[in-house]
């Protein structure tokens, strides 16, 4: 069954509804409008990939999804919940329970092993899994012990994820998380997110400048100087190995 | 968050350079401050030990001769709670095989061996038998100093008989924990000593049976001191009394409380210094650690660590920084105050030194140390915690640069790039580079106060026993004596001059303030006995008036003009009035100076002495001293050559021991700030470094941007050290002025110079170190890794 334009095919719940979404930095006497009035919403169980030039506001957006940035104006619900209007208390908490984040540059400690820098989020969490099962799920086992130096660029990222889903997020948050791989090991990381997404149902948003990533997306969104410009949902999704740039 | 943990400890691991500079000063803070108070605390403790335990007197009285029935009157009076009389008195030593004038203080002991108050600690032998009067105890220094052990043998001039004397026992005494000779500027162990005699013995021999000539008690707690004192004065003052004092001003006590005063102002002090500068340190490695790991923070935000975790995360850092430091001071300072109270000891005789080392002070060492690191770091702190997760998540900007005030004059032109480089560096972090500065100049100023001592006592001894005192011998008489005498001495072969001296106690009145000491008396034109102002200039003796110095001025208030109450203490004890003619400048002790004609007025005695300085031939020392030994009206000789060297004997350990721990801090204060800016500097820029490196700068070249910074900042410190090293100087000085001594501001050349090298060298060590580390800089690992 297709939907229409814009619509998952197969509509879950909806995770993130996002309103008249504003942001603007101030510097100094220019203001940078990074977002100018978004409207979204999310699924779970659905990836989506925002697509844009650079600038465009995805990180941007992305940050302010994951409770790491406030908003200037607009709403975003997180399962009913109100997060633009939320305090730094209940924002740490949504961000320790409910989102696992992947940063472009990985953003492990350096003084923690693969294994460690896993347990820095397992420690913390609710119901989370070993960090041996989230390494496991990224195709880690033979690195658990190695230091973030001692592993090339797709291995750190795929540490990084195994961080982001080892909590059991309800949403997984991506900044280009294969900015900086090529294309194989990005491929690599990738199939970790798809088999993420699949085996736990999690909801999975990926930031990319590469539009051929969208095509393992349930949904392809592109934004443009700040606004959501379309949202396409893909008939057939790729699984990440059909892929290639 | 065992994880996060274990981040602490490796990141502590990667710091470790630093954290070891940082560790250094804070062993030195921690150390020194256990080090001051526990030698306080235990020589405190031992000494109330040994009071208690020993039964120290209250009061002390001297007379001239007063029948034993006089007892019953003086215990009478209200307040007094133990009576003891004694008889004591003055004699000189015959020891063989030692040339050189000895006096000693002989005292009695009661017949049936056991002192009220005053007792004896019975170190080896035993005591002498009460009914002989050929055997003594005597004083554990001086014993020392000769070598002497039970059953050797000395003479002495008692009562102008020259008896030989057997040693039966070494003792130690409440009331002479340390032992100085009356108006001696320092404890000399080998030329003054204390014996005990039985007293039937002792007092057959000074035809004092049935009567004393000294008194010791004690009070009830509840007595008030001077309302016991004029009583007992009352009492005997028709039996030649000498004046009554309480415990603080007998001189072994009072030199005690001196020296805890002066340990508890280093205490104060110096451990202030080192907390400063180690938080000073922790703020720049921690706002430095909390830049670079920025990223990481914003990671574990994101992961749902609330601001509290991370602020404690790192809080956790500095306490563990500061741990090792604590835990290595404290066993430092255990160490060090062993040995200070070992240096203590022997001058301080006590039975054994009662180490204590209170929890309250480690308790106190821990807060104050862990809390100013904590205060010192608690804006980066802040700033780790408060950093927003999305902000965090951006690289660091590039720093703000700019075109520097140095440049602008216009000198900019011949600047080459790299020192354009450091011309901005410095600039751009003002705050830092003062702070640096300052660390560094304090380190400095740290090893001057050091060296201020020794040039102090250096300059002390010069001033009264050189440019002062220049006669080669003092000799006193038993009693104030005709002026004939003087032409008894100058008959003496080898004598070439000699001057008389007058010196009676006396007791200044002013308002209602009163001082005891004594006047001295001197010739007017004396060409041996000079009293210098501060600028070392030789005072003329007005011929009628007194002299004090300003610091006696200030306690009783007087000025010059006014005029003085004086109540001497001796002969007739006639009270005066006497016109105060000046003020001047003393560095050691606290007296009167009158014309000798102008004293003999006052006390109405004609022409009497109390003894000579001479010059003499040091071919007919050991003559004289022969001479004087036999002399029954002299009851003592002093050789100024004793004295100077002694004075140093007595202070070289000491100062030995304060030079080595100072110079122990300002290198550690030196080396901490210099290697931690190295550090810091390195981790900041080392991309930059890198970066030119690439593009073909050599080593030497990039190691002169960093290491050139750090020279200039060394070169502007020491300047500035040499400077707040004065001012330190000078708060000391002025901190531990008594009337014992006042420190003159005297900071020799060589003092500075050596403050400078050791700065120098400790900044070049760590220069070296950095150097290292910049000589095998990794250039693709250091581009390649993102900070
Ligand atoms: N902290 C900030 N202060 C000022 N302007 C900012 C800040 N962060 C982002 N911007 C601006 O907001 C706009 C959107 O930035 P954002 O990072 O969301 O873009 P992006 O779509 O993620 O771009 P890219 O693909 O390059 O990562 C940009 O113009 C950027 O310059
Ligand atoms: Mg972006």
């Amino acid at each position: 069954m297709i939907g229409k334009e814009g619509e998952p095919n197969n509509p879950g719940e909806v995770v993130f509804q996002v309103r008249d979404l504003t942001k603007i930095y101030a510097m100094g006497e220019v203001e940078v409008h990074a977002l100018r009035g978004v409207n979204l919403e999310l699924y779970s169980g659905e990836l989506v990939v925002l697509l844009g030039p650079s600038g465009s506001g995805k990180s941007t957006l992305l940050n302010i999804l994951g409770g790491l940035d406030t908003a200037t104006g607009g709403d975003v619900t997180y399962r009913g919940k109100t997060l633009t209007n939320a305090d730094e208390r209940e924002l740490t908490e949504y961000r320790r329970f409910h989102v696992g984040f992947v940063f472009q540059f990985y953003n492990l400690i350096p003084s923690l092993t693969a294994r460690e820098n896993v347990a820095v989020v397992t420690e913390i969490a609710q119901n989370p899994m070993t960090p041996e099962e989230a390494l496991q799920l990224v195709g880690l086992t033979e690195r658990l012990d190695h230091f973030p130096a001692q592993l090339s660029g797709g291995e750190q990222q795929r540490v990084a994820i195994a961080r982001a889903i080892s909590k059991n997020p309800e949403v997984l948050l991506c900044d280009e998380p294969t900015g900086a791989l090529d294309s194989k090991t990005g491929i690599v990381v990738l199939e970790a997110l798809d088999r993420i997404n699949r085996e736990l149902g999690t909801a999975t948003a990926i930031i990319t400048h590469n539009a051929d990533i969208a095509g393992m997306a349930d949904r392809v969104i592109h934004l443009s100087n700040g606004r959501i410009t379309d949202i396409k949902a893909n008939a057939v999704k790729k699984s990440p190995g059909e892929l290639q740039w | 968050m065992k994880a996060l943990n274990r981040k602490l400890w490796r990141d502590l691991w990667r710091m470790k350079g630093q954290v070891f500079a940082i560790t250094l000063v804070v062993v030195s803070g921690v150390a020194t401050f256990i080090m001051f108070i526990s030698t306080m605390d235990s020589i405190s403790l031992t000494r109330n030990r040994f009071y208690r335990d020993y039964h120290f007197a209250d009061v002390f009285v001297n007379l001239k001769r007063a029948p034993e029935s006089l007892k019953e009157k003086i215990q009478n009076v209200p307040g007094v709670h133990q009576v003891e009389t004694r008889v004591s008195a003055y004699v000189k030593l015959d020891i063989k095989g030692f040339p050189e004038p000895v006096t000693a203080r002989i005292i009695s002991v009661p017949d049936d061996g056991k002192p009220l108050l005053n007792r004896l600690y019975i170190r080896k032998g035993r005591l002498a038998d009460p009914a002989k009067d050929n055997e003594v105890v005597i004083n554990e220094s001086f014993a020392q100093a000769h070598g002497f052990d039970p059953g050797d043998r000395f003479a002495a001039i008692i009562h102008g008989k020259w008896k030989e004397l057997t040693i039966t026992g070494i003792a130690l005494s409440p009331e002479f924990v340390l032992i100085m000779r009356p108006e001696a500027m320092s404890p000399d162990f080998k030329h003054y000593g204390i014996l005990w005699m039985g007293r039937k013995a002792l007092g057959k021999s000074y035809e004092m049976d049935g009567a004393f000539n000294d008194v010791v008690l004690t009070l009830y707690p509840e007595a008030n001191v001077s309302d016991v004192l004029a009583g007992i004065d009352h009492i005997v003052e028709r039996y030649g009394g000498f004046g009554a004092y309480a415990r603080k001003d007998q001189i072994s006590h009072r030199l005690l409380n001196e020296e805890f005063r002066q340990l508890q102002r280093s205490s104060e002090i110096f451990p202030t210094i080192f907390i400063c500068v180690a938080a000073f340190l922790l703020n720049v490695v921690m706002s430095r650690t909390i830049n670079t790991q920025r990223e990481q923070i914003a990671a574990l935000k994101a992961f749902g660590y609330t601001n509290l975790d991370v602020g404690i995360h790192y809080a956790k850092l500095v306490v563990l920084i500061i741990s090792a430091g604590l835990a290595g001071g404290i066993a430092a300072g255990v160490w060090f105050g062993k040995m200070l109270g070992g240096i203590y000891m022997e001058v301080y005789r006590f039975p054994h030194l009662l180490y204590t080392l209170h929890p309250g002070v480690i308790v106190a060492a821990v807060l104050i140390s862990i809390v100013s690191a904590l205060v010192g770091t608690l804006h980066s702190l802040w700033r780790a915690a408060k950093q927003p997760p999305a902000e965090a998540m951006r690289p660091e900007p590039p720093a703000q640069y700019r075109v520097t005030l140095i440049e602008k004059t216009g000198i900019g032109r011949w600047l080459s790039q790299p020192s354009r480089i450091i011309a901005r560096n410095v600039e751009r972090k003002p705050v830092r580079t003062f702070l640096s500065i300052i660390g560094i100049a304090v380190a400095c100023a740290t090893m001057i106060s050091s060296g201020f001592f020794k040039d102090a006592v250096a300059f002390m001894v010069n001033v009264q026993f050189v440019r002062s005192q220049k006669e080669d011998m003092k000799v006193a008489f038993t009693e104030p004596t005709s002026r004939r005498a003087l032409y008894e001495l100058k008959e003496l072969p080898g004598v070439h001059h000699a001057e008389i001296f007058r010196t009676v106690p006396a007791r200044f009145k002013f308002g209602n303030r009163s001082y005891k000491t004594a006047i001295n008396g001197i010739e007017p034109e004396s060409r041996l006995h000079l009293l210098l102002d501060t600028d070392l200039n030789a005072i003329s003796l007005p011929s009628s008036g007194i002299v004090l110095n300003d610091y006696l001025g200030k306690f009783l208030g007087v000025q010059a003009g006014d005029l003085l109450m004086v109540e001497a203490l001796e002969g007739s004890k006639p009270v005066r009035q006497v016109p105060v003619v000046a003020l001047v400048k003393l560095y050691l002790g606290v007296m009167g100076y009158m014309d000798v004609t102008a004293l003999n007025r006052l006390m109405g005695e004609g022409d009497a002495i109390s003894g000579a300085y001479l010059v003499t031939d040091p071919l007919y020392s050991g003559k004289l001293y022969r001479n004087f030994i036999n002399m029954p009206r002299v009851s003592g000789t002093v050789l100024r050559r004793n004295e100077i060297r002694n004075f140093h004997d007595v202070q070289a350990k000491g100062m030995l021991f304060f030079t080595f721990i100072a110079t122990l801090m300002a290198c550690s204060i030196a080396f901490g700030v210099v290697y931690n800016s190295a550090r810091i500097a390195l981790s900041e820029r080392s991309r930059e470094l890198s970066s030119l490196r690439v593009l073909g700068y050599t080593r030497g070249e990039i190691s002169y941007i960093l290491l050139g910074e750090l020279g200039l900042i060394t070169l502007i410190a020491i300047p500035l050290g040499f400077l707040i090293g004065y001012w330190l100087c000078a708060y000391i000085a002025q901190a531990l002025a008594s009337d014992l001594f006042r420190v003159p501001l005297v900071i020799e050349t060589k003092t500075y110079a050596l403050a400078a090298s050791v700065v120098l060298a400790s900044a070049a060590v760590s220069g070296l170190i950095v150097r290292h580390k910049l000589d095998h800089l990794d250039l693709v690992e250091v581009l390649k890794t993102r900070e």
